[in-house]
């Protein structure tokens, strides 16, 4: 990990986020395709991003907070159990979710759901192995301050969420102009094991 | 299991499910109505290329006897794909099929060897009773949050019926549906639309009021159900009720529209008390509340009372008794099964207001007992009753049993069972397929259709 830089990481961790039809670009494309509307496709967007990145601002907040109370190796272990219980417990009950939110939903329900799907899917939980240290370490010649670490955690929030928009912004534009819901058949692939084994690998990262 | 890529019997639309290949194998419920050997799930050979087409090729038994296997449905379906709540990496691989009367709920794995579906599982009345406070179990669809289940009876066989949710994998009784279930009491059906967020349900009566047949005097009284229900399908809220008023009794089978950006369905009124009619019903939105309007009434026919069972002896007419309906899956035919008369008409609901009658056919019927060119006795009775309709919309299939307490009522020399098949004309038209006619096993009666892969009343859609 060390060899990369983390905000690359936290890039591509958006990246992954916003490939999956679960976070969000299908529901914005299905909206699209329910008013006939390009554009509500495009508005979607904004409170599918913003709904998830509040939800990994949760995690990365906490996890910062939590820095300053306890030592980093304490709380690396106990995010790592955390990943994994998370992992198990998706394995076991992804699918039993409540339906909170339909079809005829509005943008703040949008971003509602994105709030959920993300928290849910412990979508946070995969940040803090890159979030840990890069607000913790203290910078050379600075103090580590929490207001500090603080806004260091948005900007790495910030920078998630900037890719996974542009992810979900390419996809949904493509599906909806081009390809068509027919490929949905055969190239959805199950996010869900992938998104599991990268819970169970985080989990492992931190604790190791 | 979970699968890599979604089933492939998934469809985003309707429009896509409209091209799926032709299905090979029909599964049909068939109960004993002496409730003396166990129902069963029979498999039906409807590969007209295979050497045993029109053939029951396989049957699993129920454990017990005495169930009224009703209204099965599969483990998932289409809508595992939509956006808000989408779990696709499932297979459609398990029947749910509920026992009308013994409340029990019967898991049925039609894999590895579709013609040889076995039981995986069985959930006893008492586990329902106590987990979803729900008895009589009729109707299964596969939906956003899971299997749902509606029931017409609470624990105790009285009002409200209502709906539970099954989990999808596990198939364990997760709980009533229903947070708010305000004026709704009575319960037969249940669908939705997912586009609008809405679940819509109708009403029979409660166990007491059926289990013997019908009672004349309820009835009469226009004590039967008469009512819709609209719902807030993710609150769980009941929104509004329409009751069609005190002429129309048994608001049974509802159809709504399969594209998901259309707010409307049809649902069929078994009987008007005025003059035995029938009617089907367009329920609509209408600015932010829900509308009905009665578009086609299909009258009684003038009969000789000395060819009439006695609970009609006395009005001298053959009442038309819509007791299902089925829309193809590009809302453009509506077919309306007629039990009394045997006819079985095809309508263009294109423009859901103003329906053409397109196509018609009878067979069996209290009175005319038409007869099939495939039949051997020449005089069929029963009617045209459960009706299912393969997802191209070029097949439809039906069988003649409504319920076996009802059966003798109207049918009392006894109803001797059957299954046909119609074959639809590109723009309309409805024709017996001459090779296809099952001459049901005496010791059953069928009833529910289903078609491997899905058909036009087991799937719904999220994308237009």
């Amino acid at each position: 990990m060390t060899s990369i830089s983390p905000w690359l990481v936290l890039a591509g961790l958006g990246v992954f986020h916003g490939l999956n039809p679960a976070m969000g670009w299908l529901f914005a494309v299905a909206l699209g395709l329910h008013r006939g509307s390009r554009m509500v496709v495009l508005r979607s967007l904004v409170p599918i991003a913003l709904g998830h990145a509040a939800s990994i601002a949760v995690i990365a907040v906490v996890a910062v907070l939590l820095g300053f109370i306890f030592d980093q190796r304490p709380l690396e272990i106990a995010a790592g159990i955390l990943l994994l219980a998370w992992a198990a417990y998706q394995a076991a009950y992804g699918h039993r979710h409540r339906v909170r939110v339909g079809m005829t939903t509005g943008m703040v329900g949008l971003g509602f759901w994105s709030f959920l799907m993300a928290s849910a899917h412990g979508a946070g939980l995969m940040l803090v192995p890159v979030v840990i240290p890069l607000c913790l370490a203290s910078m050379p010649g600075q103090d580590l301050t929490a207001a500090g670490s603080l806004l260091i955690a948005l900007a790495a929030v910030g920078t998630h969420m900037a890719a996974m928009l542009a992810v979900i912004l390419v996809i949904a534009l493509t599906v909806y102009d081009w390809f068509g819901l027919e490929f949905l058949r055969r190239g959805w692939i199950n996010f869900d094991l992938i998104w599991i084994a990268a819970l169970t690998a985080t989990g492992l990262i931190l604790i190791a | 299991m979970a699968t890599w890529q979604p089933d492939p019997s998934f469809y985003p639309s309707p429009r896509m499910a409209a091209k799926a290949p032709a299905e090979k194998l029909a599964y049909v419920a068939a109960f004993d109505p002496e409730r003396k050997i166990p129902d069963a799930i029979t498999v039906v050979d409807v590969d007209p290329q295979s050497p045993t087409y029109s053939q029951i090729v396989g049957q699993v038994d129920m454990p017990n006897a005495g169930d009224e296997l009703h209204h099965f449905g599969w483990n998932a379906c289409s809508s595992c794909l939509c956006p808000n709540a989408p779990h696709p990496h499932m297979e459609r691989r398990y029947l749910v099929v509920p026992g009308l009367r013994s409340s029990r709920l019967h898991i049925i794995d039609t894999k590895p060897d579709p013609k040889n579906p076995k039981i995986v599982r069985v959930i006893e009345p008492e586990e329902v009773a106590e987990k979803a406070g729900y008895s009589r179990l009729h109707t299964i669809h596969c939906g956003p949050e899971g299997i749902y289940v509606n029931a017409l009876g609470n624990a105790e066989g009285k009002a409200p019926g209502g709906i539970f949710l099954l989990d999808p994998t596990s198939f364990d009784v997760l709980g009533q549906w229903e947070m708010d279930r305000g004026p709704q009491k009575l319960a037969y059906d249940f669908w939705w639309h997912l586009g609008h967020d809405t679940m819509v349900t109708s009403e029979w009566g409660t166990p007491d009021t059926f289990e013997n047949g019908l009672v004349p005097e309820i009835l009469l009284g226009s004590k039967y159900g008469r009512r819709l229900h609209f719902w807030d399908l993710h609150k769980r809220k009941h929104l509004q009720e329409i009751d069609f008023g005190e002429e129309y009794q048994l608001v049974f089978e509802l159809r709504p529209a399969h594209n998901p950006t259309k707010a409307y369905g049809f649902v069929g009124c078994v009987i008007s008390l005025k003059d035995l009619s029938a009617s089907i019903w367009t329920w609509y939105r209408d600015g932010d509340k829900w509308a009905v309007k009665k578009i086609i009434e299909i009258p009684a026919e003038p009969a000789d009372p000395d060819l009439l069972p006695p609970v009609l002896k006395g009005f001298g007419a053959v009442a038309p008794l819509v007791t299902d309906i089925d829309l193809s899956m590009d809302d453009r035919f509506l077919y309306v099964s007629c039990w009394g008369t045997g006819d079985m008409i095809q309508y263009d609901v294109s423009d859901p207001f103003n329906p053409k009658e397109t196509g018609r056919v009878r067979i069996g019927g209290i009175v005319s007992r038409a007869t099939h060119p495939k039949a051997k006795n020449g005089a069929l009775n029963g009617g045209p009753q459960m009706v299912e309709i393969s997802r191209d919309g070029k097949r439809v299939y039906f069988t003649n049993s409504l319920y076996g307490p009802i059966d003798p009522q109207f049918y009392p020399e006894g109803l001797e069972g059957w299954m046909v098949k119609l074959d639809v004309g590109e723009n309309g038209g409805i024709t017996f397929d001459e090779n296809f006619f099952i001459d049901w096993p005496k010791s059953h009666r069928p009833h529910q259709v289903r078609l491997e892969g899905g058909d036009c009343s087991s799937d719904s859609y999220c994308y237009p």
